[in-house]
């Protein structure tokens, strides 16, 4: 649920760092355009959700996802001033693997005055099959 | 009276307390994010102990999105791992001390989990209960709700679907 702090502002990148959850997770804002976005989170150990295959837990790519979106709503050109989740359909299409880096790309296809409704991908480093998608809808003020 | 007498209350206990450690505190993300888990004979509740990481809005200040969909996919996980171990449990076919992840029976998988986000999480702890709707040879479905200070108004509530572990592959 990111919110309005300085996303054209400030700098892209200290958009992300300024969210305390998104400095603890390392997620890097690598791009923003009119209404997209993508954010990257590297691996690290404590993302793991199976002790038994390594693979990151789906709160973890989900909370990469929800980051995204609210980023892809923020820097639509309608330039609503903040955003939070209203709801979000997440599909996880296999495990990420582990050791590698997951990005996800976020688009808000259409924004209304108090509504953007947002589709999201996240791949790995095997960028031709998704780790998961996400559908959300954001409410935002303009 | 040939009726079998009891276990002391404590050994029930201590084994059903084991079985749950084994079940949870081996998940490096669900022990970074402090969710912990209470447990009233077979019903659980999780708990998310708030701490400043988690806030996603430092304005208001709000707990992230992606933390409450943690909480939520990790309550409706754990509730189903745990149903599907308690028999084996309370039967004795499973050895709750010597549990660890490695010797766990395998957790189900998400498919997919739709959050419905009802208040903004405000920095203080959370709680959520999941109640599994169904539960097959091949998936699962549950609810569940979290809040915050009171039962009656939930800050969240999700719907998701679980593929269950193969017997084959276990």
């Amino acid at each position: 649920m990111p919110d309005k702090v300085g996303i054209r502002g400030a700098g892209q990148r200290r958009f992300i760092d300024e969210l305390p959850f998104c400095r603890a997770m390392n997620m890097v804002l690598e791009e923003v355009g009119e209404g997209t976005a993508v954010v990257s989170m590297p691996w690290d150990d404590r993302l793991v959700g199976d002790p038994v295959t390594g693979v990151a837990h789906g709160g973890a790519v989900s909370s990469l996802l929800d980051t995204c979106g609210g980023v892809a709503v923020l820097s639509h050109p309608a330039r609503p001033s903040t955003t939070a989740t209203l709801n979000f359909r997440i599909d996880y299409m296999r495990p990420a693997t582990p050791g590698q880096t997951i990005t996800a790309h976020a688009t808000c296809f259409h924004l209304t005055r108090t509504v953007a409704f947002v589709r999201t991908l996240a791949t790995d480093e095997d960028k031709a099959n998704p780790v998961a998608t996400a559908t959300g809808a954001f409410v935002v003020q303009t | 009276m040939n009726r079998k007498r009891p276990e002391p209350v404590q050994v029930v206990k201590q084994r059903r307390d084991a079985a749950l450690r084994a079940l949870v505190a081996g998940i490096p993300f669900v022990q970074f994010l402090g969710i912990a888990f209470e447990r009233h004979g077979d019903e659980l509740t999780a708990v998310l102990k708030f701490d400043d990481m988690q806030v996603g809005n430092p304005e208001l200040p709000a707990l992230h999105g992606g933390v409450t969909a943690a909480f939520l996919e990790t309550a409706a996980l754990v509730e189903l791992g745990w149903q599907n171990l308690w028999h084996e449990i309370e039967s004795g076919r499973l050895d709750a001390e010597s549990l660890n992840p490695g010797t766990l029976p395998r957790m189900p998988k998400t498919i997919d989990i739709t959050v419905d986000y009802l208040r903004s999480g405000l920095p203080r702890d959370a709680y959520a209960r999941a109640r599994v709707n169904r539960s097959g040879r091949r998936y699962a479905s549950v609810m569940v709700e979290a809040w915050q200070d009171n039962r009656t108004r939930p800050m969240a509530q999700a719907t998701g679907h679980f593929l269950m572990p193969s017997p084959a592959a276990e």
